[in-house]
């Protein structure tokens, strides 16, 4: 965010002056705290998962760029918390164009294929970047946005606003189902009704959609819209022991790695599964696995705890939200996170079919990490908003 | 705000809190409830081990030479798992590979079979390892016919060309040695299953060979040697991630004979030479047996059985036929250690050690009667001539028996005659059991049999055991028999009814049979070479013992083994010599005279007793020829016999010559130690060198 001498600008930095000597006072350090304990103690999975997979070239290779994504998530989260509601609604559409731009550039020769979805994309200095995970960002602030549009005082919002709302949010999502990335179509499925319930809209909009959800990927389905290693992935979970399918054998292989973990885990670079890279993407899509087997029940289950900690800090912020914009925002990343992490923990416990999404605040991958630091940015600048009301 | 939307909002955190719920209860089952088992396939998943087969270890003979050896050969192998998910059972795989190999299909089959399944052949032609090994089926295959086998892969499911490790029979001086090496096979599920789950790195696994029978089995433990194992840790697609532990194969144990092949190769050529004559002789002659002993140690230098068989067809599997033959010809167990045979005249040795712990004045005169009357039977002499009254070295000399009939009942007498006690003397059995006859030798070969002494005991034993039938059989009469012949029949009755009463009583005839190596007296010719070299050493009865030591594979000496004295035989001073001097009579002036015509005894003394003991089964005779030399100084103690043989004299003893003739190196009368098949003239008292690259230093490729 380059600084200008925009008038909007000048409020922004007006605003950071009014709250510098209580800025910090008033973050809720519980959430920062919690988020932070994630991060910086997964990476020693990372490092764990990591270390073998560059054979001869430096074994803390990812380790080290993990940690570097981490301080550029908290340098991100610190800004975004601090962005003034009136700018951020100003740019809401700006960053919705770029998102959707971002989505599109995967379709160019920038864009590559990982793990079945095209949905990275080659930015200078070998990095990949997944512009849909900035999209479920640009989805949030857009649909608050519209949602919360003129009538903050308001019952509920009017149909033409939820379907528009809605249209806005299936341009990105049908980009994304193109790169057939399925778990982030879930996740922004997820946002996107969750905050138009929240919204107050009629509960046929809310009853419409979770049908009509149901019912699309049931014709997708039927229709073989869903291409065959889509179905694969999705249904392994059902049929582990059929190891046929690489899908099912990654579910296997994970729930063997978990399960060995027992209460206290094999120690941290001892797990079996994962230095034996029997699980494919441990440092990232399936971190979890490689805590569940290193460190046990109680590491996976600490790290469950953290992140309903996260969930638990974003719920009370919505709440406390003193207008709608600042709830709906809280309420879409509450509802990213959760479902993000239940899906991800879920297949790493063969629970939930097997979707490439990464565990917010925990796997490797900038992006993710990004995305994951904006949303706690977000909710920390939905609370400092409310604290600031008379 | 509307309430609606804070409805909504508790909904969305009781959906959380629910998803939060499924997830901790999901993880505590997967890791608290069902955890250990996904520990257990976690271990199996992450190494595999690779195992590098230990070569097996030669057998040497005493210089040397390589008895057995290895040699790589193309085995063709099929695995029968893969056989079955063929659309026909894979009978069309079995004909394109018969043709292929130019066999017949039902001899494949017959050899995939399981032993014990329905229509299988017997062991070993039939399968008997593990289920889920590919079944070798074809050894010394072409290079070209392997070659078309694994590049027709699609018309070959489950059928491997392989090289492997295979036994390999140098066979130095032609010497077959077939019953002392044995031969290996598959190990079996049994053995597999009674080791458990033994960790010991020298554990037996699934496609390993195992010593089946002689030296192979006996010291298949030293032999068999440890593989190599490398555990790799491997990652999801196999692809090799480190070496979790290395280990790298030792070759199998040399096991150093007290064979001399060159010995042996002579025993085996004068053993066959003596059924040769026998057959010309018009004897049936169908088995034989030899043996050269050291009576100083029990050293087993030679020995041979008759008939023997090819070592070389167990390698890679025995074929039916060739299997149904061996058995036809009984040539697969040893004449030497597992046959046992009545003893006949050369037990008088042994009768004679007993009438000296009797008192019985070995240089007094006894009187050679044509035959020996005791009650209404009268026992006679072989041909049935009398010599009137002579020594006793002149009664061995001839192979008087009635002066051991008479000795026999008059010991019998003196031990309480018919109504002895029980535990009363039994003078001539239990002079035999001094030496140990009637029990296994303890020679280092395996499933060796321990024949039998007949005496006032084992009379007893078999009442005891035999008792029921003969009172049953007393009681019933031959009711069957006594329809078509009631004289038989009154008979048989008769004589039940006495076995009945008083079948267990030791009678005077059976002494009187028992004293010249008759009646149920039966032994192994292994048990009378040691006797007679216990009565060339003074008394010793050594523990015969086929290997010398063990080395490693790279020459250092693992074990030496040491002779064993099982027994010293009590007898008054001057006994062994006195049947050294007798013995050496036989020979000079005797029954074992015609055979060393031309012999130059006075050089080297031979003394020997022949004997042709009757076998009432089938009329028959066993030729027997015992002895030892030099009689001034015992070293060898060699044993001949030849069943159906007709004398021992005639069938066995040119063979102890010829054997004599090679190990002092006698030609044309005239002694010649440097012409001894035995370098230097006599047994290596030094172990062979074996290189440290494994190979040995034989006399015949000296360093």
């Amino acid at each position: 965010m380059s600084v200008s001498e925009s008038a909007s600008t000048r409020r922004f930095i007006g605003a950071r002056q009014e709250g510098r000597q209580s800025y910090w006072r008033r973050l809720d350090w519980l959430l920062l705290g919690s988020a932070l304990l994630l991060s910086v103690g997964s990476s020693v999975f990372v490092w764990s998962a990591s270390r073998s997979d560059l054979a001869g070239d430096d074994p803390q290779y990812f380790l080290n760029r993990h940690l570097v994504n981490i301080v550029i998530g908290l340098v991100l989260a610190f800004v975004v918390s601090r962005l003034d509601y009136r700018l951020l609604r100003a740019y809401s559409p700006v960053i919705y164009g770029l998102a959707i731009i971002g989505i599109l550039l995967v379709y160019t020769p920038l864009g590559t294929t990982i793990a079945g979805a095209r949905a990275w994309v080659q930015v200078p200095g070998g990095f990949t970047l997944q512009p849909s995970e900035f999209a479920k960002v640009a989805i949030v602030l857009i649909l608050a946005v519209i949602l919360a549009e003129k009538r903050d005082a308001e019952a509920e919002p009017r149909d033409r606003d939820v379907a528009l709302a809605l249209g806005l949010a299936a341009i990105p999502i049908g980009l994304v189902l193109l790169q057939n990335d399925t778990g982030t179509v879930l996740i922004m499925c997820t946002i996107v009704i969750t905050m138009v319930a929240v919204s107050g809209a009629r509960t046929r909009w809310v009853a419409g959609l979770l049908v009509g959800g149901a019912t699309a990927a049931v014709v997708a389905w039927q229709l073989g819209l869903v291409k065959d290693y889509q179905i694969a992935r999705l249904t392994s979970f059902v049929n582990p022991d059929e190891a046929a399918s690489t899908a099912a054998y990654n579910a296997n292989q994970a729930r063997i790695a978990i399960g060995g973990g027992g209460m206290w885990g094999r120690g941290l670079f001892q797990g079996p599964q994962t230095q034996g890279n029997f699980v494919p993407v441990n440092e990232s899509d399936f971190i979890f696995t490689v805590i569940g087997e290193e460190a046990g029940f109680v590491g996976a289950a600490i790290t469950i705890i953290l992140l309903s900690i996260v969930l638990w800090r974003g719920m009370r912020i919505a709440m406390g939200a003193g207008e709608l914009y600042g709830r709906l925002v809280a309420a879409g990343v509450v509802a990213w996170l959760a479902f993000q992490t239940f899906e991800n923990i879920g297949m790493n416990l063969g629970i939930m079919p097997i979707t490439g999404v990464p565990l917010p605040f925990v796997s490797y991958g900038g992006t993710s990490m990004f995305a994951s630091w904006i949303a706690l940015g977000l909710l920390e600048n939905v609370r400092l908003h409310r604290e600031q009301q008379p | 705000m509307s309430d609606r939307s804070h409805l909504r909002l508790v909904v969305l955190g009781v959906l959380i809190i629910s998803l939060v719920g499924t997830l901790m209860a999901r993880l505590f089952y997967l890791q608290l409830v069902v955890g250990d088992e996904y520990a257990a396939q976690a271990a199996s998943n992450t190494t595999r081990e690779v195992i590098t087969p230990a070569v097996r270890g030669l057998i040497l003979d005493q210089r040397g030479r390589p008895l057995v050896a290895n040699r790589t050969s193309l085995v063709v192998s099929v695995d029968r798992n893969a056989l079955t998910r063929e659309p026909d059972e894979g009978l069309a795989v079995l004909d394109r590979l018969a043709e292929a190999l130019g066999v017949s299909r039902e001899s494949i089959e017959q050899k995939l079979m399981p032993c014990g399944s329905e229509g299988a052949p017997p062991l070993p032609v039939c399968w008997d390892g593990s289920p889920y090994q590919p079944v070798p089926i074809a050894k010394d295959v072409a290079t070209e016919t392997a070659l078309s086998i694994m590049e027709r892969r699609t018309d070959f499911p489950g059928v491997t060309a392989q090289l492997a490790a295979v036994r390999e029979y140098p066979g130095p001086f032609e010497a077959n040695v077939a019953h002392i090496l044995g031969y290996v096979g598959p190990v079996t599920q049994e053995q597999l299953d009674t080791q458990g789950d033994s960790t010991d790195p020298a554990r037996l696994r699934a496609r390993d060979l195992v010593g089946r029978n002689g030296l192979e089995a006996q010291y298949d433990a030293q032999l068999r040697g440890i593989p190599g194992i490398t555990t790799l840790a491997v990652d999801q697609v196999g692809r090799v991630t480190g070496t979790v532990s290395e280990s790298e194969a030792v070759a199998g144990n040399y096991v150093v004979t007290n064979i001399d092949a060159h010995l042996q190769s002579v025993v085996e050529t004068a053993l066959s030479d003596a059924v040769e004559r026998a057959r010309e002789d018009g004897e049936l002659a169908d088995t034989g047996a030899a043996v050269v002993v050291d009576v100083r140690t029990g050293a087993v230098l030679a020995m041979a059985s008759y008939p023997t068989y090819d070592p070389q067809l167990w390698v890679g599997g025995i074929s039916t036929r060739d299997y149904d033959r061996l058995l036809r010809d009984r040539a697969l167990s040893s004449t030497v250690t597992q046959g046992t045979y009545a003893p006949g005249s050369t037990f008088k040795a042994v009768t004679t050690v007993a009438a000296a712990r009797e008192g019985y004045d070995l240089g007094g005169t006894y009187p050679c009667p044509a035959d020996y009357t005791v009650g209404s039977q009268r026992f006679r002499n072989f041909e049935s001539s009398g010599f009137g009254p002579i020594t006793l070295q002149r009664a061995l000399e001839v192979s008087c028996n009635t002066v051991f009939y008479r000795i026999a009942d008059e010991m019998w007498l003196k031990g309480g005659g018919l109504y002895a006690p029980q535990g009363a003397p039994d003078p001539i059995a239990e002079t035999a059991s001094a030496f140990r006859m009637g029990e296994a030798t303890g020679i280092d070969l395996p499933n060796e049999a321990s024949g039998l002494i007949s005496g006032r005991n084992e009379k007893l034993r078999v009442w005891e055991q035999r008792r029921d039938q003969w009172c049953s059989d007393a009681k019933e009469g031959y009711s069957q028999l006594r329809e078509e012949n009631p004289k038989l029949a009154e008979y048989y009755t008769a004589l039940a009814k006495e076995n009945c009463l008083d079948g267990f009583r030791w009678r005077n005839g059976d002494a009187i049979n028992a004293s010249i190596g008759q009646g149920d007296t039966s032994i192994t010719p292994l048990q009378l070479a040691m006797t007679y070299a216990a009565i060339a050493n003074g008394g010793t009865v050594y523990q015969p013992q086929v290997a010398k030591a063990v080395l490693s594979s790279r020459g250092e000496v693992v074990q030496e083994f040491s002779p064993t004295v099982r027994a010293e035989v009590p007898a008054p001073e001057g006994t062994f010599e006195f049947l050294r001097t007798a013995m050496t009579g036989v020979t000079a002036e005797g029954t074992g005279r015609f055979p060393f015509e031309g012999f130059p005894l006075d050089e080297i003394p031979i003394a020997s007793k022949t004997g042709s003991a009757q076998v009432f089964s089938d009329n028959s005779t066993t030729a027997w020829f015992a002895s030892f030399a030099p009689a001034d100084d015992p070293q060898y103690a060699v044993v001949m016999m030849v069943t159906r043989g007709g004398t021992g004299a005639v069938t066995a003893g040119p063979g102890v010559r010829a054997i004599y003739d090679a190990i002092f190196g006698v030609v044309d009368g005239v002694v010649d130690p440097t012409r001894s098949v035995l370098i230097g003239g006599a047994p290596s008292r030094t172990l062979p060198i074996v290189r440290p690259d494994g190979t040995p230093i034989t006399p015949e490729a000296p360093r």
